[in-house]
Formats: C-alpha cells, structure tokens, sequence
C-alpha cells in the first residue's frame, strides 16, 4: 500500500446547505462519512457495491452511490442527502405521495429511492411508466414489488406537470 | 360488545379503512432509527472470521499480527465464549426424530460451513476490526465435504456429524387412503420432478445487533433487527445466564425481514456473549457477503410427484416424495424441519380428493444453514400441486379452471379436514375464483394469447390456488417445546389529555403493524387513529408476546389490541357514568368524547375525565375503579391454524430464441378474512408476488462441489429490479375467522406462496405447443432453452 493512500485528506464542502470542513481518511466512502462522522443516517449501507441504491445521495446536482465514491472526492462539492432535502422542503410533494400510496414499507430504500426519484422528476414531463421502472432499476426494494412506488412518482409527475401548465 | 362491522357508518369505523400509516412520515424523511443508527457511548465493533471451508478441523488460531492493529482491542474463539455462553439444540418433541447436534456461537474445533464464524476481532472501529480480521490466521486441515442433496444418504458419503450416526436430520411420512392401488387402476396418472432453488432473504438492512451489558445492574439490553423480541430475550436469558426481567431487548426500525430475522443466528449471540465479558456495548453489522454466506436459507427442495385423475379430472391422488437439505445445523428455536413438514401438510390443500402420500426426507449438508422464509413450504408444495393439476388437465385435454373448480372445495363444506390432516374453518376457493376470471377477464386473455400465437409469439396463463396457513396456536412450536409464544398481548392506556398509548407484543418491519393497530384502538376505545400512539418492540413495555412471523400480527396481536381497547373503553365509561350520574350502558365514546349513545350527543370530552381520574381523584365515590389502562392477551384455541386462500393468475411472454419471460401482468385474489387497511393489505400482496416472482424467475444460490458458495453478492445473486416487474391487480373475498371478535386472519404470505407456481403454469402454457416444459426453478433462460432443445448439453 503506498503512503498517499494510507493519508488523510483535508475537505472543504456544503453539505445540505451548510458547510462542512473535515479531515477524512483517504479510503472512507462517502456514506460512511455521512453516517458516521456528520450524523446523516439517512441514506443506508446495503449491498456496498454500487448495486442495490440504498446509499444514494445528490452530490453536485446528481445521484450518486454513496458506498462507490469517496469522501476524499468532495473537495468543494454540494451534498444533499434525505434529511437536507426533507428541511428545504424540495421533495415535499414526493414524499407525501409515498406515503398516502403506501409507497414504502420497512423504508430502507426509501430514502436512495426518493432520490433517484427526483432525479427523474427534475427532467420534467410525465415519463412512461416502464421509463420509471427503468429510472429505479439501480434502486432496489425488497419490499413493496414497486407498483406503488411507481403510481406515487407518477403522480407527482402528474401534479408537477400540471403545475407547470397552469 | 361486539364490533358491527357490517354496518359502515358506525361510529369510529376506523377498521376497514385506509389510514396513513402513523411512522411512515418519519422514514421518508431519513428519521428512521435502524439499529446501524445507533451509537452508545464506549461502544466498540465485532467483525468474525469466518471459515473458509465447508467442513474443516480447526487446529489453531493465531491472532498475534491481529491483535497489533491500531484499535484492535481483543479477538475472541469460540472456547472463550463458550465459558459464558451455552449450546443450544435446535429439535422439537413433536417432530418426532429430528436431531441436530449442540451448536455454538462460534465453531469450537470444527467449522461445517462456508461463513460459520471461528473467531471474533473487537476494535474500537469497523475498519479497524476488519483490518485485524484479515490478519488472524487459522490452521484449517479440511474434512470431506457433504455437498449434495440427494446422496446424502448414501453409504458412500460420509457423515457430517458422526455423533448423530447418519445424515439424516428429520424424516416423515404421511399417507391417508390407498395410494398404490389408485394410481395403479387410474383413468390416467402424471408424475414430474420438481426443483425449488436455495434462496435467501436478502434484506436491504443487514442482520444488524447492538448488545450492552451493565454488570453494575446485571442488566443486559439489545438493540436488535429482529421479529421477535421477546423471543430473543428468553433465549439470551437462558444461554448468557441472565435473568428474563434484566434483558431488554429492544427493536426500532427493522429494514425489512421476511423471516430471516426471526432466528436465532450464532454470530449474535456472539455479540452479546462478547458484551458480557467486555462489560460494553458491542455492534454487529453483517456485511453483504455475511449477509449471504449466514443469513438463513431457504427453499432447497427436489420433488417428485404424481397425481392419479378420473376421466372427468376428479382428482383421485396424490403422492409426494420431497428431499431438502437444511445445511449443518438445525437452526434454533424453530428448527430446520419445519419447512419440509409444511410440504407434506400443504400439498393438494385446496382439493378435495380421498387417496394421499406424503413424506419429507430432510438432511444434513455442508452448507449455509436453512429454516423458515416468507411463506415457508407454500411456494413449494403450491408449484408441487398446481404444477400436477395443470399438467394432469393437459393430459385430458381440459382447461385449467375447469380442472380446479371440478376439485375444489366447495364454498359451503366448511368446516373440513383435509387429506393431509389439516382443519380448515371456512374458505372460498370458488368464490376467489370467479373474481379472479372476472378482473383478469380470462376469455379476453385466452383470445389475446390465441392472436398473439399466430403472429409467432408465445404467450402463456397460468393459473395457482393456494391455501396459507397463518395465526399459528401453539401447535406449530409450544408444544414441541420451543419458547415461542403463540400467545400476544397488548396494553392500552389513556392519558390525561385523552390520547391514548397501545404497548403491543407483535413487531413492526414495515408491514404497517403500528397502522393497523392504531385503526383497532382507534375503533375498540372510540378515538380517532391519529390519537393514538402505538409502541412495539421493547420488551421493557410491551406485554409478552411472539412477535410478527406466520402473518399473525393482525389475526393474533390485533385481537389482543381490540380486546384490551374495549377493556379500556369499558373503565373510562365506568369512571364517565359515575360522573354524569347516568347508566353505563346508555353512554358512548366517539371522537374522543364521552357522549349519549342514542343520540350522539356529546357529554364530556375524554380530556375533562382524564382530569378528573389522574388529578383530581378525590372528588370520585370512594371504590370507583380508576384503573385507565388495560391489558389483554390473546390466542387462538379453535383451529392450530387459520387457513387462508386464494388463487393467483400470471400471462407472460416466452421469447422462444433467447429463454427470456416478460411478465405482462398479474393477478391475485386472496380471502385473509377481516381486511382492518385495505391499502397495507393489497401491499402486502404485492410486495409478496415480487419475492415469489423472484423465486421463479431470478433467485438461486450455486455452490460448487466443495461447498463453496459462489455467488455472494447482490451482483451476482438476482432479486426482482422495478423494470422486470408488472402491475398486479388485487382483488379480496373476506370470509372472517369466527374465532376472534376481529375475524382477521394473515396476508403476509399469500403473494409468496403462489406466485412462482403461477408463472410455471404459465411458462409450461406458453411452450406446451412446442412440446416443452420446464419444473426446475428458477426459470432462467437457459433452463427454458434447454427445454426446447435450443441448447443442448
Ligand atoms: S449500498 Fe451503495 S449501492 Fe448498495
Ligand atoms: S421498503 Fe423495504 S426495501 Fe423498500
């Protein structure tokens, strides 16, 4: 093992809106960062390996797998997890369409799952339903067999669009 | 006071209706509070060793190099834990014969599975202990290894265990009638082998446990991801040498379940072995690959199986030689033979037929250990059952309903006894039936399928009735012995301000438990569901109970639920009439208001009484009781268990080039008696189809020759993505169980249990033209091009 690896590194970032300096050890992943050191145990470990999205987070705009990236990446970087996202109230329409449509049960995944969602959503327009499947398939559920999961992004889909409109 | 459910605008009507489910809104905000979440002040973390080998004597363990990893606090053997922790025997009178050899937390001088752990590192971080992991050596001299199922028995290969003499862990045979004679004079007889793949749960949260002991107090406490907690308290009581009263085991959110975390898994009990010598709390968290190398599995069965039919498709019967293989040890308390018993009681079980033969033979393996997953034996004697019943209709030449509704039991038999023994109070197989054909719209469907043909696409329908058996009594495993409560309690309490607290014994994993218990109180007191706060999981509070397994929740702890608000309802109108100088029986509670039962008209908000009872005691007749809480338990005594139905249908498509089935939609009718939240039902259902379509299609455990286990990550091992699955349409008939002033019986498992038999009716539909058909699952594309010849060996 080289000697850089076995380093810290300093980071300077925002992490749901306020700004976080830390002292990371170079092989952390960003989850256990969020999880461990800052408190956000909102997004989960699961399959650790990039496959299930129970780690999935907003860094710079997009979701990312928090097990597959390391906290070392985020030098100057926008973080949003669950919790941040819940405060500013951004997926508040979502979130209550997950729930009036049952669309979670145990919710583990939910959090990565609301995530991934948004990411649909803030493309616009009402995407087919199979273009929602397909959108999840990195998102795992174990749970609910999706349907609702899909009848509630649809919805606000919907909701959106016709804000949009009006 | 009985519950007038027939009547929809009674007063608080909250059973039968959607409401939001209470701790929803906290886990869409990432509030959850999974065991992982928590951290305690001096806690440290355990990460096992784990052997390497299927089957291996272990000579020594070295842990210098370990133990100078920075953190590494102490590594443990399973000699060290023994010293505080006993074995434990996984059998069950009633399973007569069913041995299993004392097991431990951690393999003492033999390991007999690939993931059994051998060694503990405690450091004061994960990666500080998983680094020290990797650096204890072990000395493995390797011992023949009994990988396969079906020469288990055999005289050349050797035994696993020598002490238990053979290989044979459990065997029984149930045979009513004269099975011989009738498949011997039948009008016609069909036999096939039938595979269903190991499978494991594969929970999002990990097996995740957080022990803490406080030797000042003698007072053990675990935070634990399990189903049941009281469960785990006796059996932590009993092998740390603790009394019950000072084990506390509590359980927040639990990231799904399933079954898998009902057991009673040697690395936790490691966990908590470890937090008493250390005097500290201690977390475990599995890692994925622990994950599927010691979460139980599930479902390793090879059967064959004939059915004898008349030429009017009268089944005459049936006959079932079923093989499973439970890996080394019987797991604790429920044992291992459990799901090979649930065969031979469910095969055939919605069919009313004269002549039956069935029997298990369940051994011993150098694998994973195996025990009780969702809808434990149903998917497996359903695709048994329905598999034969298609294929026997097939042979005449007759639909697949057709086949059914000649066979089925009809709607007004009730109460039966089936030919397997089992009693069955009231069902509706026919009733289900018609509702199925009528929201899948068969004849549309049969004529979609005909089109499609012609135009060279191969579409199929299958169709699968099924029984499931919920709301166990103590026969599934009191009597055998087990500490297992069949029994659930649950305590209901008013106070001051009018809000209510209900403490329960069944669990929450995300099935909306707390839901459907808040509806109940809500209704039983005469309150509104919001007003009503549920507590689970903590064995400090709740009353005694089994915990949320066998789909009881609802059937058993929702009747404890009821019983003890009408309890309460009944003290707080004692106290209330009392006040109001009025008869009991002329007064009611709505709304959180005492009122005038007639009329409706409002005479004391529950407020004021909670006032009056909590402080200003004095101003009530001496002797009034004022006891605004109460406790009531619940088992059921009528029936061992309370059967349910239902009938599933699959219509997929079959790519003759490539093996690939698309799932073009599903559907399920189901009868779980009272429906408390239509919504968490029909959730259920479907959460339910997608683990069974998992087993059908996707799901398999490989290991090779030597035991290895080969595909141990989520990568590798294929659960159901949201793009592979349909819609299902989801449809009720509520025949109530009259044991129970609730007459709810269990939903959890329906979706499980039928769906994989559906989807091989349907495959076998789709390629029956072709002269091809497929019984081993999962139906991978390869299975189904071989069947067509496509590839061959
Ligand atoms: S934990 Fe990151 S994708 Fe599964
Ligand atoms: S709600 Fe449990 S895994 Fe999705």
């Amino acid at each position: 093992m080289t000697r850089i690896f076995d380093d810290k590194v300093d980071i300077d970032l925002t992490v749901n809106g306020e700004p976080v300096e830390a002292r990371v050890p170079a092989g952390q992943h960003v989850i256990d960062f969020l999880r461990q050191d800052l408190g956000l145990t909102g997004a989960h470990a699961s399959c650790e390996h990039g496959v299930c999205g129970a780690c999935t987070v907003q860094v710079d705009g997009t979701s990312v797998r928090g097990c597959l990236m390391l906290a070392a990446q985020l030098d100057g970087a926008d973080v949003w997890t669950i919790e941040g996202l819940s405060d500013s109230e951004t997926i508040r329409d979502l979130q209550e369409a997950f729930i009036a449509r049952n669309a979670l049960q145990c919710g583990f995944c939910t959090p990565g799952m609301l995530v991934a969602a948004e990411e649909l959503l803030a493309l616009g327009g009402v995407p087919e339903r199979a273009a929602i499947r397909e959108h999840l398939s990195g998102n795992y559920c174990r749970c609910t067999g999706y349907e609702a999961i899909v009848d509630a992004i649809e919805t606000v889909a919907r909701q959106r669009a016709g804000k949009v409109q009006a | 006071m009985t519950v007038r459910f027939g009547n929809p605008d009674r007063p608080n009507s909250y059973i039968g209706k959607t409401v939001p489910r209470p701790n929803a809104g906290r886990l869409v905000e990432g509030r959850g509070r999974y065991v992982d979440d928590i951290s305690l002040p001096r806690m440290v973390h355990v990460v096992f060793v784990r052997s390497q080998f299927a089957h291996a004597k272990i000579l020594g363990i070295d842990a210098e190099e370990a133990k100078s990893v920075k953190g590494v606090l102490r590594i443990f053997t399973g000699t060290d834990l023994a010293e505080v922790c006993t074995p434990w025997v996984a059998v069950l009178e009633h399973l007569k014969g069913l041995k299993s050899p004392p097991e431990h937390p951690m393999a003492m001088d033999r390991s007999c599975w690939v993931g059994e752990p051998v060694a503990a590192v405690v450091a004061t971080s994960r990666a500080a202990a998983e680094d020290g992991a990797v650096l204890v050596e072990v000395d493995y001299d390797p011992l023949p290894v009994v990988a396969d199922m079906m020469t288990a028995l055999d005289a050349a290969t050797p035994v696993l265990h020598p002490e238990m003499g053979d290989n044979l862990a459990f065997q029984r045979l149930h045979e009513q009638g004269d099975v011989d004679s009738v498949f011997e004079t039948a009008h016609k007889v069909v036999s096939a082998n039938f595979k269903t793949a190991r499978h494991t749960g594969v929970t999002l949260e990990p097996r995740s446990i957080l022990v803490d002991w406080n030797p000042s107090e003698g007072q053990m406490t675990a935070y634990h991801a399990t189903q049941a907690p009281h469960m785990m308290q006796t059996v932590l009581a009993e092998h740390l040498d603790v009394p019950e009263s000072r084990v506390r085991v509590i359980c927040g959110d639990v990231g799904g379940s399933y079954g898998i975390k009902v057991h009673v898994y040697p690395d936790e009990v490691a966990t908590a072995a470890i937090a008493k010598i250390m005097a500290r709390p201690v977390k475990f968290i599995a890692d994925r690959l622990e994950s599927f190398t010691t979460d139980i599995h599930a479902r390793d069965h090879e059967i064959d199986a004939k059915i004898a039919v008349d030429a009017e498709g009268k089944i005459l019967a049936l006959d079932v030689d079923d093989w499973t293989a439970i890996g080394a040890y019987s797991v604790y308390p429920r044992t291992s033979a459990i799901e090979g018993n649930q065969v031979v009681n469910l095969c055939g079980g919605p069919y009313d037929f004269p002549n039956y033969r069935a029997k298990t033979t369940v051994v011993f393996q150098n694998k994973t250990p195996t025990c009780q997953y969702r809808a434990v034996g149903h998917p497996i004697a359903v695709a048994v059952t329905e598999g034969l019943v298609d294929m026997a209709a097939a042979e005449l030449g007759m639909d697949p309903v057709e086949i059914r509704r000649r066979n089925m039991y009809a709607d007004d038999t009730y109460p039966v006894t089936s030919p397997a023994n089992m009693r069955f109070e009231g069902l509706s197989h026919h009733q289900s039936m018609d509702k199925l054909l009528e929201l899948m719209d068969y004849d549309a469907l049969r004529a979609d399928q005909a089109e499609a043909r012609g135009r060279g696409v191969h579409r199929g329908i299958g169709i699968a009735s099924f029984i499931e058996l919920t709301n166990p009594s103590p026969f599934m495993y009191g009597i055998g012995g087990a500490r297992i409560s069949a029994q659930d309690g649950c305590t209901v309490r008013m106070d001051p301000d009018g809000s209510i607290v209900a403490m329960s014994g069944v669990t929450e994993q995300g099935q909306g438990t707390e839901a459907m218990l808040s509806q109940i109180v809500a209704e039983g007191v005469g309150v509104l569901p919001s007003n009503v706060r549920v507590i689970t999981g903590d064995t400090q509070v709740t009353p005694y109970g089994g915990g949320t397994w066998a789909s009881r929740g609802a059937g058993i702890g929702g009747e404890a639920a009821l019983r003890s608000a009408r309890a309460l309802r009944d003290s707080i109108l004692e106290v209330a009439a009392s006040m109001l100088q009025a008869v009991q029986a002329s007064l009611d509670i709505r709304d959180g208001h005492v009122v005038d039962a007639e009329t409706g008209a409002k005479r004391m908000p529950l407020e004021e009484l909670g006032r009056i009872v909590y402080f200003r005691g004095d101003t009530l007749p001496k002797g009034l009781p004022r006891e605004l809480v109460q406790t009531r338990h619940y088992i059921t005594s009528e029936y061992p268990f309370a059967f349910t139905n239902g009938v599933q249908a699959s219509y997929l498509e079959v790519d003759t080039e490539t093996g690939i089935v698309t799932l073009l939609k599903h559907w399920c009718v189901e009868d779980c008696g009272r429906i408390i939240n239509p919504q968490l039902v029909d959730e259920q259902i479907r959460g339910g189809i997608v683990q069974g379509l998992g087993g059908a299609l996707f799901e398999e455990i490989h290991y090779d020759d030597d035991g290895q286990l080969l595909n141990g990550s989520m990568a590798d091992y294929l659960v159901p993505m949201a793009s592979e699955m349909p819609d299902m349409v989801v449809g009720h008939i509520e025949t109530p169980t009259q044991e129970s002033a609730l007459g709810a019986k269990g939903a959890g498992e329906a979706g499980t249990a039928g769906a994989p038999a559906a989807v091989m009716n349907a495959i076998n539909d789709a390629l029956r033209p072709l002269g091809a058909q497929v019984t081993e699952m999962p139906f991978t594309p390869e299975r189904i091009l071989r069947a067509l010849g496509v590839i061959e060996e």
